[in-house]
């Protein structure tokens, strides 16, 4: 680890007067990713600013008949929560299956969705229940909209995620194939039937987080597991590395997208 | 039996420090002084060092010292050696690259060593590390083992195709003449994948010389302290034997990658008196241990088994490429060749093997023992091709093993490939094995799997390993360069507590409570009242270390003998206390007795005579200390049969443990829970390579495994709940307390049995690790799982 300054701030406020006084500050919520990067001198950061103390970006409220989780919500505080179970119970599901206890107990919704590792599980999340990602400079950005690439997203150099607000859907499952190493998604599908159609989105098999049209298309026609067997994947856009090829994947995803259809109901 | 003593299960002592943090390991270890080293590595895998230019590393702030291989020539130190001789079928001997402490001309894998950075801080160091400038003319590397022969590139300039030496074993005239005749041959090619050792604790060292007295200390993480001592006085010739002092605290694991002598702990201790002999600390971090701990296993085989038509073997013919990595390490050149083609009789009684191992460097790091080390290899390679060939013969994998078993009445049994085998009874832990799985209830399991869309597959492994490493005179005519004996002292106090020093090393193993409950049964004194200390070489008698399942059975041995003595010195004071004759002094439970009486002295009163020999033998040496060397006639054989049941989703290719059977024939055992322990830690290894583990370069010699993202280890929820007996056993006799050593055969056994389960699931074998894409692609080329669609 290289040295650097250390800002925790107590409120929103103080966080974003912080990130505009230090631009090359980099933001740590959870960690998870970034304290390990840090420690491999892969990154080199003039100032962190550490948002973990801010009680305002903590917590799950129930709003507008869905669920709004504030940023630095912990995976373990969704798995675990009543609210969540309730509400939106495959948003509870997949935030159980991120990681390990360790991880599960730091990471963050808020830090996961702003790294968008191409193979995490909250942002197939945000596209497959069409939520909508609040942030410090008063945007509400859809998630269809929010993850614009590998670990890149809509949020400006400035900008810090405050909240998801994920709207309720009529029914909805999320299954992961996991990495048996890092248990991050080689592939995960969330499906959804929402107010405004089937979204299916698909985490791990490619370079970023997609809605695999085809497959929604087909589950609108026919809420069933023969609609995805009509489905035929396109490879050619899938990752192939040391732990999955194309192929695999594009076969794993509709394997995991009838797995989600049938714990969905 | 003593209350604690042989066969109890005493909760180990050492946890209590373990489980509350209050190991003390090198990396806790901080001495007033004390500089940071960090290593600089070559990025390459295979290059020509042009330049160094220190001077902006030695600028940097706190910076104390840069040292590099023209630094290492200059002082005139020594390479590091590989401690065993091989010969290659022509009688010349191995051609040995150099390998220096820091590169010298060339690097050779990715992580090679450089230079180091002494610095005040382990951050200086870490940032004048990245201010060194190294030139490098990147050279065309050589990774692939496959095509390690006859390629343009070569590792070491002067050894011609990367060819280290071409051995063999075996009678190859009676190989072919049974081949000849054979009713059906079953072939193989099969891989055995290359493995990270992954000890919890990575390797650490801090190297301290003393101006004042001329002498130097090294903390380390050592499997084998007194080993360590003699390379670095003998061969590297940092310090002389006596002046040196090397301590191996507390160890968390070392699976066989702390045996070996590697550059890093040579060189902080060199670095200190570079220094000025202040202490200089190295902590390798994660990466580190993935790129630089010596790798194991990585064979390409062919095996053929030749067969009768009743389906007796007749012979088994091996041809095996093992990789060296890009140095030969401690012992690499006896891991693919003594420890490996030696066992590749098995349990049977095949009777002609012949076997020649050609092995190669790559640019890849260097290839060492790891948990089985050689074992392992040629344990897979059996029971997969005994398994294939129950297949193609019709015949059922048990019986066909059980055929063919060297029978209860044979021993001791010559073997084709050298060992004699003392003691066995592979068909009883056969029979034990199938019964605890329920073998015949499998095809109800198997239909019931199908149900819910699985497919269901029963795996067998009758694996044989040799242990108790070893008899010095063997190995020595095999060309190890070292004595493989071990040593004891036991020492009573003057108020009858007992110290108890030994030579090997535990890192893991629970050597202080199962030293402790052999010398509490022996000497009949409370188990509480034994303190086992070693690790230092300034403590301990000369010892060659932990490894090969060795200490039980060759240190336990020697602790064994030290207590006899003690009992013999104790007889002569207790005849004089007791006014009776030497020859009628019985000892039986800590007490001396005169034969038929109840005149008695008990061992504390015996001890307190001798420290305080105000009435004592004429002519007796007073004190009760005792020291005894070991050196067994054999190897031990530890057997067994594991079984193993999966399940297999054909969807995904996902493999599910969901039974697991092993029964082990290690002998007497001495605490049961240990050894039970030893096999869950071997088995999940085991399973780890079988399923999960496996090392990755790509093709510019590059690691993609370097981290736990990529390389998987096993967790808790990869494996099953093990049902295990270790009571089978057939005591060995090549020492008196009948054990044979259980801490490799978990690891040596598991993957046959894991891979001829998903086999015997899937209708095709899946090489190791088999992911679940492997069995995935498997499944949609076998006929078989197609049918069950």
């Amino acid at each position: 680890m290289y040295a650097f300054d250390y800002h925790r701030p107590a409120s929103l406020a103080e966080a974003a007067q912080l990130l505009a006084a230090n631009p090359e500050a980099k933001l740590l919520a959870g960690g998870q990713t970034y304290i390990p990067t840090l420690k491999q001198r892969l990154a080199k950061p003039a100032a962190v600013i550490d948002l973990g103390r801010i009680a305002e970006l903590r917590g799950i409220q129930e709003e507008a008949g869905g669920l709004t989780i504030g940023a630095t919500t912990r995976h373990a505080e969704v798995a675990e929560s009543p609210l969540v179970k309730r509400v939106i119970p495959a948003l509870a599901a997949l935030a159980e299956g991120i990681g390990d206890p360790q991880v599960r107990n730091c990471g963050t919704l808020g830090g996961s969705i702003a790294n968008n590792d191409p193979a995490a599980d909250y942002p197939a999340a945000v596209v497959g229940l069409g939520a909508t990602v609040r942030t410090s400079k008063g945007r509400s950005i859809a998630g269809d909209d929010f993850f614009t690439g590998m670990f890149e997203t809509a949020l400006e150099p400035d900008e810090i995620v405050t909240a998801v607000h994920f709207p309720k859907p009529e029914k909805a499952a999320y299954a992961k194939f996991p990495n048996p190493a890092s248990r991050y998604a080689i592939v995960g599908v969330f499906l959804a039937k929402t107010a405004g159609g089937v979204r299916v989105a698909v985490t791990g098999a490619a370079p970023c987080v997609f809605r695999a049209t085809a497959l929604e298309q087909a589950l609108a026609q026919s809420w069933s597991a023969a609609a995805i067997d009509g489905v035929t994947i396109d490879a050619s856009n899938l990752n192939s590395d040391i732990h999955a090829q194309a192929d695999y994947r594009a076969h794993l995803i509709k394997v995991m997208a009838k797995r989600a259809l049938a714990a969905a109901g | 039996m003593a209350e604690k003593g042989i066969g109890a299960r005493v909760p180990r002592k050492e946890d209590l420090r373990f489980i509350t943090g209050r190991g003390r390991y090198t990396d806790d270890i901080n001495q007033p002084g004390q500089a940071y080293a960090v290593f600089v590595r070559s990025p390459h895998a295979h290059a020509r060092i042009k330049r160094i230019d220190k001077a902006p590393a030695l600028a940097m702030p706190g910076v104390l010292a840069v040292l590099d291989g023209d630094d290492v020539k200059a002082d005139g130190l020594g390479n590091l050696i590989c401690g065993w001789l091989v010969k290659s079928k022509d009688g010349s001997p191995m051609k040995m690259g150099k390998h220096p402490l820091l590169a010298q001309e060339k690097v050779r894998y990715v992580g090679d060593r450089v230079a180091v950075v002494v610095a005040e801080t382990p951050a200086q160091a870490k940032d004048a590390a990245e201010a060194l400038v190294v030139e490098y003319e990147v050279l065309e590397p050589v990774v692939d083992l496959a095509r390690a022969h006859g390629a343009a590139a070569l590792v070491h300039d002067e050894i011609p195709n990367n060819l280290c030496y071409d051995w063999e074993l075996g009678d190859k005239a009676a190989v072919e003449a049974a081949f000849a005749k054979a009713h059906h041959v079953t072939k193989m090619e099969l891989v055995n994948n290359r493995l990270v050792p992954n000890a919890m604790e990575p390797r650490a060292a801090i190297g301290h010389y003393d101006p004042g007295q001329d002498a130097y200390t090294l903390y380390l993480t050592s499997q084998n302290p007194h080993v360590h001592r003699l390379v670095i006085s003998a061969f590297i010739g940092i310090a002389p034997e006596h002046k040196l002092r090397v301590v191996a605290p507390d160890v968390g694991g070392g699976f066989g990658s702390k045996i070996f002598i590697y550059g890093e702990e040579c060189v902080v201790l060199w670095a200190s008196k570079k220094i000025g002999g202040r202490p200089v600390k190295w902590v390798a971090e994660r990466s580190e241990s993935f790129l630089t701990d010596a790798h194991g296993r990585d064979h390409v085989t062919t095996a053929e088994l030749a067969l009768d038509k009743e389906g007796n073997f007749l012979a088994l013919r091996v041809n095996t490429k093992a990789n060296l990595g890009a140095y030969m390490s401690t012992f690499s050149s006896c891991i693919p060749t003594y420890l490996y083609a030696t066992l590749l009789a098995g349990q049977y009684k095949t009777p002609a093997i012949y076997c020649d191992v050609q092995a190669y460097y790559t640019n890849t790091a260097p290839v060492d023992a790891y948990r089985g080390a050689g074992r392992p290899e040629a344990s897979f390679l059996i029971e997969t091709l005994v398994d294939q060939a129950a297949i193609e013969m019709g015949m059922d994998p048990a019986e066909i093993r059980r055929k063919n078993f060297i029978p209860k009445s044979a021993f001791p049994y010559q073997t084709p490939v050298a060992l004699v085998y003392d003691t066995g009874d592979y068909e009883a832990c056969l029979d034990e094995a199938l019964r605890l799985v329920d073998y015949a209830g499998f095809p109800a399991r198997r239909a019931e799997s199908e149900r819910r869309g699985k497919l269901r597959g029963i795996g067998i492994s009758c694996y044989i390993e040799a242990c108790g490493i070893a008899p010095s005179a063997v190995v020595g005519s095999l060309g190890a360069g070292v004595g493989l004996w071990e040593s004891a002292k036991v020492r009573f106090t003057h108020t009858g507590k007992v110290q108890v020093l030994t030579g090997t090393h535990t890192h893991g193993q629970g050597h202080e409570t199962t030293f402790s409950q052999l010398v509490a049964e022996k000497l009949g004194v409370p188990y509480e009242d034994v303190e086992v200390i070693h690790g230092d070489t300034e403590k301990t008698p000369v010892g060659m270390g932990t490894y090969g399942s060795r200490s039980i059975a060759v240190g336990g041995e020697a602790i064994v003998k030290a207590c006899d003595k003690i009992i013999a010195k104790g007889k002569k004071i207790a005849a004089h206390l007791l006014e009776a004759s030497e020859a009628d002094i019985e000892f039986k439970d800590g007490k001396f007795t005169v034969a038929g009486t109840d005149k008695s002295k008990t061992i504390g009163e015996v001890v307190f005579a001798a420290y305080v020999p105000h009435n004592y033998p004429a002519g007796l040496e007073p004190g009760m200390e005792e020291g005894a060397f070991f050196d067994p006639p054999n190897f031990t054989f530890p057997a067994g049969t594991y079984v193993c049941e999966v399940e297999v989703d054909p969807q995904t290719g996902k493999v599910d443990i969901v039974k697991f059977v092993a029964v082990d024939d290690f002998g007497n055992v001495v605490n049961p829970m240990i050894v039970e322990g030893q096999v869950h830690g071997g088995l999940v290894q085991g399973i780890g390579q079988a399923l999960l583990e496996g090392v990755r370069y790509d093709e510019s010699g590059q690691l993609l495994t370097g981290s736990y993202m990529d390389y998987c280890m096993p967790r808790a929820d990869d494996v099953p709940s093990f049902e295990v007996v270790t009571s089978r056993g057939t005591p060995c006799t090549s020492n008196s307390l009948g054990v044979k050593g259980c801490g490799e055969a978990g690891a040596i056994g598991a993957p046959a049995a894991v891979i001829n389960a998903i086999r015997n699931a899937i209708g095709v074998r899946v090489e190791m690790p088999a992911t679940p894409e492997r069995v995935w692609r498997a499944i949609q080329s076998s006929p078989l799982a197609k049918a069950a669609e």
